[in-house]
């Protein structure tokens, strides 16, 4: 079954990840800006990053016939350093207008410091200027709840961001329902260890349904599963939910969001697929 | 919000017959990591924050559903509004501590 990955760093990834990720139906990712694993000492670290995201990762996913599409942002993890983030900040409107560049992310909080909400709050300010689509990544484990409450708090201060152009990522049971609740896409991102397993996110899907819910893998530099998707579908069919309703959540929910980008394009052969659907 | 459930189409005993190996499993990978810190030093279990939250969440699962896991994330969580004042650490660390009462 063909499948768009929404959340994948690809920067952190072989290629035999994307020949296995193409062998297995995905036809398109969008990479997040990401904490590399250690802080970037200067803005021009970034500036070097965000070319990769926009020039170099492009051309090598289009080798296995993958769509690449990317987020720029100062990513949460480094986001409390306010010197840094102020100038990446300033930097990065030039890059939005970039033919892959759908939007503002992965931005949102860590450990939910004052500089991180500082930072957050005027990336979504920034989002709202220049009408970009967002991802937000929201906390991990026990900081998840408390973040997750501050990003929404704060994206409702920005009426003029309309709720439906947001993907608040890594929702788990605890979470998942006050984004929907307030209008947002959620994001279920499948990790090995730490975030959502497979089984989980079909529960979520059983209990919320499919309606502005998307899956990734996440995969990045740390454990992770760039075939999290596929395990997700083979989840979906374990227990029996038809092909229809898994092909919604792992194909035509991604499009649904991402085409509100005009810089998305549908992946070639899915036409007839999705017109059919809609 | 009004949810459209997609509800499985595996009655309850399917359900059980395809997911109680891999349960079986998992609890009991809880109980070795138990014994291996009573081999340890029992007292661990009664001070470290991480494992009074796994004894939490073990009286959670003894109780009726069906919101056991949102009962257990939430029992992890960082219960206060207030944001830090300053960076403390890098990442998370999988449960609150609740004996520290920090004012934020």
């Amino acid at each position: 079954m063909r499948y768009i990955d929404h959340h994948a760093h690809m920067v952190s990834r072989t290629t035999d990840d994307y020949a296995a990720m193409a062998l297995s139906g995905c036809v398109a990712v969008t990479e997040p800006a990401f904490w590399a694993g250690w802080d970037r000492s200067t803005a021009d670290g970034f500036e070097d990053y965000f070319k990769q995201l926009t020039e170099f990762e492009p051309k090598r996913a289009a080798q296995h016939h993958i769509q690449h599409y990317t987020w720029l942002g100062m990513n949460p993890k480094e986001s409390d350093n306010r010197q840094i983030s102020v100038e990446v900040l300033r930097r990065i409107p030039r890059h939005l207008d970039g033919p892959t560049v759908l939007g503002i992310g992965e931005i949102g909080l860590n450990r939910v410091t004052r500089n991180e909400i500082a930072t957050y709050t005027e990336q979504v300010e920034l989002a709202t200027q220049f009408r970009q689509l967002v991802l937000i990544h929201t906390p991990h484990l026990e900081d998840k709840l408390k973040g997750t409450r501050i990003t929404i708090d704060v994206l409702r201060r920005y009426p003029d961001l309309a709720p439906g152009r947001v993907i608040v990522d890594h929702a788990e049971e605890h979470t998942v329902e006050a984004i929907l609740e307030h209008g947002y896409w959620a994001g279920l991102t499948l990790y090995p260890q730490t975030k959502v397993s497979a089984q989980r996110a079909v529960d979520m899907i059983e209990k919320y349904g499919p309606d502005r819910i998307l899956v990734a893998g996440a995969c990045d530099w740390g454990p992770s599963e760039p075939l999290a998707v596929p395990k997700f579908i083979a989840e979906m069919r374990r227990r029996r939910h038809s092909d229809a309703l898994i092909q919604r959540v792992v194909l035509e929910n991604p499009i649904r969001f991402l085409s509100q980008s005009p810089k998305f394009k549908l992946p070639a052969g899915l036409e007839d697929t999705v017109a059919a659907r809609q | 919000m009004n949810p459209q459930p997609a509800k499985s189409p595996l009655s309850a005993t399917e359900l059980v017959d395809e997911y109680f190996i891999e349960t079986r499993n998992r609890i009991i990978e809880v109980a070795a990591f138990l014994d291996r810190l009573d081999r340890a030093d029992p007292s661990v279990a009664e001070q470290d924050f991480r494992v009074q939250a796994l004894a939490d969440a073990i009286n959670v699962l003894a109780g009726a559903g069906p919101n056991r896991v949102r009962e257990i994330q939430t029992l992890m969580s960082d219960p206060t509004t207030e944001p830090l004042a300053a960076l403390d650490r890098k990442g998370a660390v999988g449960a609150y501590d609740r004996s520290k009462q920090e004012v934020r």
